[in-house]
């Protein structure tokens, strides 16, 4: 993401102090994760102190402060999908992408995250990729799914 | 100006003041941790609590927040305030044993044990440290960072600060920085026994009734004469 592209946003919001939340959250919108870069140059062009920034975004858990891969994989621990084998489906994205949760492949392919219950309980266990949903997932459908968003070679 | 009631007493204050502020110009000891002059309050340590409203309505909150109103009813010294703040100033020990401040508010309020796991944990996140940074050295480099059991005092990206001018101004002021004396043989998790003495007062009473030193001469002698009484009585 380019500096005019941020400078941009903030005069978006008329660089109130207020619309910080927003601000930040149009920024993730656009570059998936917030870089220190990125926070240092809100901090300085707004006038607040970086460490206020850096208080706001970890303590928020929809802010990103690690790099997160072009494909978002995100798996139901519920309880609904917990007990329909949810594990069973996060072991074997886990291994096959060779990642733990809340990481990123080295390839910045794709981030594996969880969530508790998104409320489609009886299509569990459900596993969600870029905001689709795949449900009744199982450890074969998992392997075909991956294979769908992972880059040609 | 402002009346209310404190203790008993039929107060005048000035607007703006915390219930902490009437106390203390009252000369009512109230237990604080994370007020400082100087320092805006936080409200952190809620050591400071006291009860509010009469009757059942009654409510406990933290004095150095809590501004004065009209016509309030404050008590500074009943059973739930006495109680509340000895399980607080026990949660604190439980995370900081070593700080001389909190073994010292600890034994000043007749607490003998600590009945949680100690977890060493250390920063009892008062916020000192931050608002002196903030406030006084005029640095703003450190705050919360993270949330819940993963908050913590910090550095923007846990690294070395552009702004910090190390002043020492944040170790100065923290109380978890301080180190207890550790006496003839290390004490256990609370020290200072010696200066516990129970207040008989609130067994019977549901106040403090004094701030006597040592507390409970009265009732010995009130006892005394009971005593006496039965006696006399039974013969
Ligand atoms: S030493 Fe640094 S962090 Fe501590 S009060 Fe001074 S400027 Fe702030
Ligand atoms: S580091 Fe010390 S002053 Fe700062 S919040 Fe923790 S206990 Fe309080
Ligand atoms: S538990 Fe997974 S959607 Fe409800
Ligand atoms: S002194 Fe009032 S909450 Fe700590």
């Amino acid at each position: 993401m380019k500096k005019a592209d941020i400078d941009k946003i903030l005069k978006k919001h008329d660089y109130k102090k207020s619309s910080l939340i927003s601000i930040l959250q149009d920024i993730q919108e656009v570059n998936r994760w917030l870089p220190p870069e990125i926070l240092k140059q809100v901090s300085e062009k707004m006038n607040i102190p970086l460490i206020d920034v850096y208080s706001l975004t970890t303590f928020y858990k929809s802010f990103y402060l690690k790099p997160r891969g072009k494909h978002i994989i995100t798996v139901c621990s519920g309880t609904a999908c917990h007990v329909r084998g949810g594990p069973r489906i996060l072991n074997e994205i886990k291994s096959q992408l060779n990642i733990d949760v809340d990481e990123t492949t080295p390839d910045k392919n794709f981030s594996l995250e969880t969530v508790r219950c998104l409320g489609a309980c009886a299509l569990g266990p459900l596993m969600v990729v870029d905001k689709k949903y795949y449900g009744q997932m199982n450890p074969k459908k998992v392997v075909s799914t991956i294979k769908k968003f992972s880059k040609k070679k | 100006m402002i009346n209310l009631m404190i203790d008993g007493l039929d107060v005048q204050v000035e607007e703006g003041a915390s219930l902490l502020d009437v106390a203390q110009f009252y000369g009512i000891p109230v237990p604080t941790l994370c007020h400082h002059d100087g320092l805006t309050d936080y409200g952190a340590c809620r050591l400071c609590i006291v009860e509010i409203g009469k009757g059942k309505n009654t409510k406990l909150v933290s004095s150095c927040t809590y501004p004065a109103e009209q016509g309030l009813f404050v008590r500074t010294n009943s059973k739930r305030v006495v109680e509340a703040r000895k399980m607080l100033v026990e949660l604190l020990l439980a995370m900081c044993p070593s700080s001389k401040i909190i073994q010292d508010l600890a034994s000043a309020m007749e607490v003998k044990k600590v009945r949680f796991k100690v977890e060493h944990g250390d920063c009892i996140l008062c916020g000192l440290c931050v608002r002196m940074c903030e406030e006084q050295m005029m640095a703003k480099a450190i705050g919360f960072v993270n949330r819940g059991k993963d908050r913590k005092i910090s550095t923007p990206f846990d690294a070395k600060s552009d702004v910090c001018r190390t002043c020492g101004g944040c170790m100065y002021i923290c109380p978890a920085c301080e180190l207890r004396c550790e006496g003839p043989d290390a004490p256990g998790d609370v020290c200072g026994g010696c200066a516990n003495v129970e207040p008989v007062c609130l067994e019977d009473e549901n106040d403090k009734m004094c701030f006597m030193d040592p507390c409970g001469w009265c009732y010995n002698e009130l006892g005394r004469k009971k005593e006496k009484e039965k006696k006399n009585n039974k013969l």
